[in-house]
């Protein structure tokens, strides 16, 4: 070995050139792909701020140059969604009567089934859990007409209690496996512990499991919240005209056939009524990550 | 009441019985833990010490049988209400809540005035010393300290039998043989009976009064730590209990049981401790490394030629790795003594120290 003075030998971390060959893929992939799926949504809002001359004159692609928001207002305010004239807010309010109960209710209820599964097992509660496994996998089109039915039978067709059950029991089998997953994946030294220190059934559920499973419950709120707001089905089935959720308001608005096509007033009618799971997106980018892969992964 | 309940007796077990479909994970096991008294139950994985631990602690039903804490019939009381405390391996801390809150979540739940607990905390955190520490959450505490925590949990509860499932294991070497020794510091202070499981033999040596060793559910031995080491009931808890292992040598004893046979060698069996050998054709001598020296010519009837294989030294201790008929066996020699490799030597074996067992029902003779 050549005695050489570390002092001139090469140290530190290997310098890297920017342009490698796999990250130009990479980027020129990424960048693709986020053009396809952006270029829908610039369209819908330089649409939704022109007026119908410049629609109907004009190309679809190329930005106006004097946006006016009377689309949005009329959207909001006075579009007609078949008898009434009262635009969309009438959709958000009745989506936000609809979405919150539903996911309080089958969040509150999956978690304490789940944490049920998971940590009291009883008789038949393996046999349980693979019915609730193979339920996930039932199309949910061929329940709707025995819903309807007894819903009809109930009482409560047609109306925002019959939306409401029906979507909470359709969160309950995916929320409980999520919870049941989780709550297993905690040590159960843990759950030993907090029963040699006198906790019961519920006491370990608050005290100790609620206050560790901030992700669960995190991820179980944006799923059923997205879920729920994002229906059309259970809303024009079982909700009933006056509690049309508002993707239902927002079909009805395109399909009105009142005049010509009001392109404008659709495009921000159409963004008004994503704006909410969008915004659910932007805000909890990583759960929502961990939520699908939770739902894919761990069923 | 039952009868026959000893009064000096802090834990009894009575034919428990523990069953998961149609395995019998514990058999008719019968425990008998006097008071103050620091038991070890020890044995490979699977062997059921863990399991009759959580029997104990209520948080596995028994199939049969009965435990008595004190004096009193808990075989169907909750845990919480069988007067004892619980350390587990991973420690098992609420994350959520301080060591203040971890160590105050039982007597809460008891229903204890405020400045109670406070006064119990205060004292279990002294003996303890983890005063400095109460205010943090167990995320910001080593792994040392969390076990500390996790004992401290149960201190505050002041019952009378603490339960200990493999409480080291989790640490690394050095904190483990100082925690031991805080361990047995502690019982010495407290006086408590205290149930200790651990796969780990030096564990099991060092702390114990008792020392129950297990194997497929059943106690195979149940002794102070020196019988088990230096008169193991059977040939598992001979090969079980000692590191490096017993050596075995497989032949017959002759002569009355005057003396052992196999093949070249031949031992002169006066002075054997144990029962009455008699003639058995099919016996096994267990020598322990420690209980052998190395000299260099023959004495009849004493020793065992050999031909030394390789050395390990071990800093002040040299195993030392020999060929006897074909068949390897290990002596522990202090390194300045160690053989050349290659020599041929003698095995100069204590009688005294070694023990018999019978090939067909593998007991001690």
């Amino acid at each position: 070995m050549a005695n050489i003075p570390l002092a001139e030998g090469p140290s530190g971390a290997k310098p890297k050139p920017f342009f490698t060959a796999p990250r130009v893929i990479v980027y020129t992939v990424l960048i693709t792909c986020a053009a396809f799926f952006l270029f829908p949504l610039y369209v819908m809002i330089i649409t939704s701020l022109k007026n119908i001359q410049e629609i109907q004159s004009g190309n679809i692609f190329i930005p106006t140059f004097s946006p006016t928001l009377d689309a949005w207002a009329k959207a909001w305010d006075s579009a007609c969604t078949g008898l009434y004239c009262e635009g969309i807010k009438v959709g958000l309010w009745n989506s936000i009567k609809i979405t919150a109960p539903s996911t309080v209710v089958s969040i509150a209820v999956a978690s304490v089934t789940g944490y049920s599964l998971a940590n009291w097992p009883f008789k038949f509660s393996e046999g349980f859990f693979a019915v609730l496994l193979l339920s996930n996998f039932i199309p949910y089109i061929v329940m709707i007409y025995p819903l309807v039915i007894i819903t009809r039978e109930m009482g409560i067709y047609s109306t925002l209690p019959a939306v409401i059950l029906v979507h909470t029991i359709f969160g309950l089998p995916v929320q409980t496996l999520l919870f049941r997953n989780y709550f297993a994946s905690l040590p159960l030294e843990l759950f030993k512990a907090a029963r040699v220190d006198g906790a019961g059934y519920w006491g370990i559920f608050f005290r100790i499991f609620v206050p560790m499973a901030t992700p669960i419950f995190t991820v179980s709120i944006i799923l059923q919240v997205t879920g729920i707001w994002n229906d059309f089905l259970f809303g024009v089935i079982f909700a009933g005209p006056t509690n049309y959720p508002m993707t239902v308001q927002l079909n009805n608005i395109v399909n009105s056939a009142t005049g010509g096509k009001a392109y404008n007033v659709d495009m921000a009618a159409t963004i008004l009524t994503g704006l909410v799971p969008l915004t659910i997106y932007f805000v909890s980018g990583k759960y929502f990550v961990r939520g699908i892969a939770a739902g894919a992964v761990k069923g | 009441m039952n009868m026959n309940a000893s009064s000096n007796s802090s834990v009894s077990v009575r034919d428990l019985t523990l069953s998961f479909g149609a395995t019998n994970v514990l058999q008719n096991l019968n425990l008998e833990v006097a008071e103050g008294e620091f038991i070890v139950l020890l044995g490979p994985s699977g062997c059921g010490k863990s399991t009759l631990l959580n029997c104990l602690a209520g948080l596995l039903e028994l199939t049969k049988g009965q435990i008595w804490i004190k004096g009193k019939n808990v075989t169907w009381a909750e845990p919480s209400e069988r007067g004892i405390g619980m350390v587990f391996q991973s420690y098992a801390l609420y994350p959520q809540m301080t060591v203040r809150g971890n160590m105050s979540f039982g007597l809460k739940i008891a229903g204890m005035p405020k400045d109670q607990i406070e006064q119990r905390v205060q004292r279990a955190s002294e003996i303890l010393q983890i005063g400095p520490l109460l205010d943090r959450k167990p995320g910001a505490l080593s792994g040392g300290q969390r076990q500390r925590v996790a004992i401290g949990r149960a201190l505050v509860r002041e019952v009378d039998v603490f339960l200990f499932d493999e409480p080291l294991s989790n640490l690394d070497a050095k904190l483990r043989s100082e925690l031991r020794v805080e361990l047995k510091r502690l019982h010495n202070r407290l006086k408590n009976t205290m149930i200790y499981v651990t796969h780990d033999q030096i564990e099991a040596l060092t702390l114990a009064d008792r020392i129950a060793i297990m194997r497929g559910g059943i106690i195979q031995q149940l002794d102070e730590p020196h019988t088990i080491y230096n008169r193991p009931a059977n040939l598992f808890v001979a090969g079980f209990i000692g590191s490096p292992a017993m050596n075995f040598i497989k032949g017959a004893t002759i002569n009355g049981g005057k003396a052992f046979q196999s093949g070249e060698i031949n031992l002169d069996l006066s002075g054997y401790e144990g029962g009455a050998i008699m003639d058995r054709p099919k016996a096994i001598i267990g020598l322990r490394p420690e209980h052998i020296t190395i000299v260099d010519t023959a004495i009849p009837g004493q020793t065992i030629p050999a031909v030394v294989e390789i050395d390990e030294p071990m800093g002040a201790d040299s195993l030392v790795w020999l060929l006897v008929d074909g068949r390897q066996m290990s002596v522990r020699v202090p390194f300045e003594h160690r053989p050349k490799a290659g020599a041929q030597v003698h095995l100069k074996v204590d009688i005294a120290k070694s023990s018999l067992f019978d090939e067909t029902n593998e007991l001690r003779i």
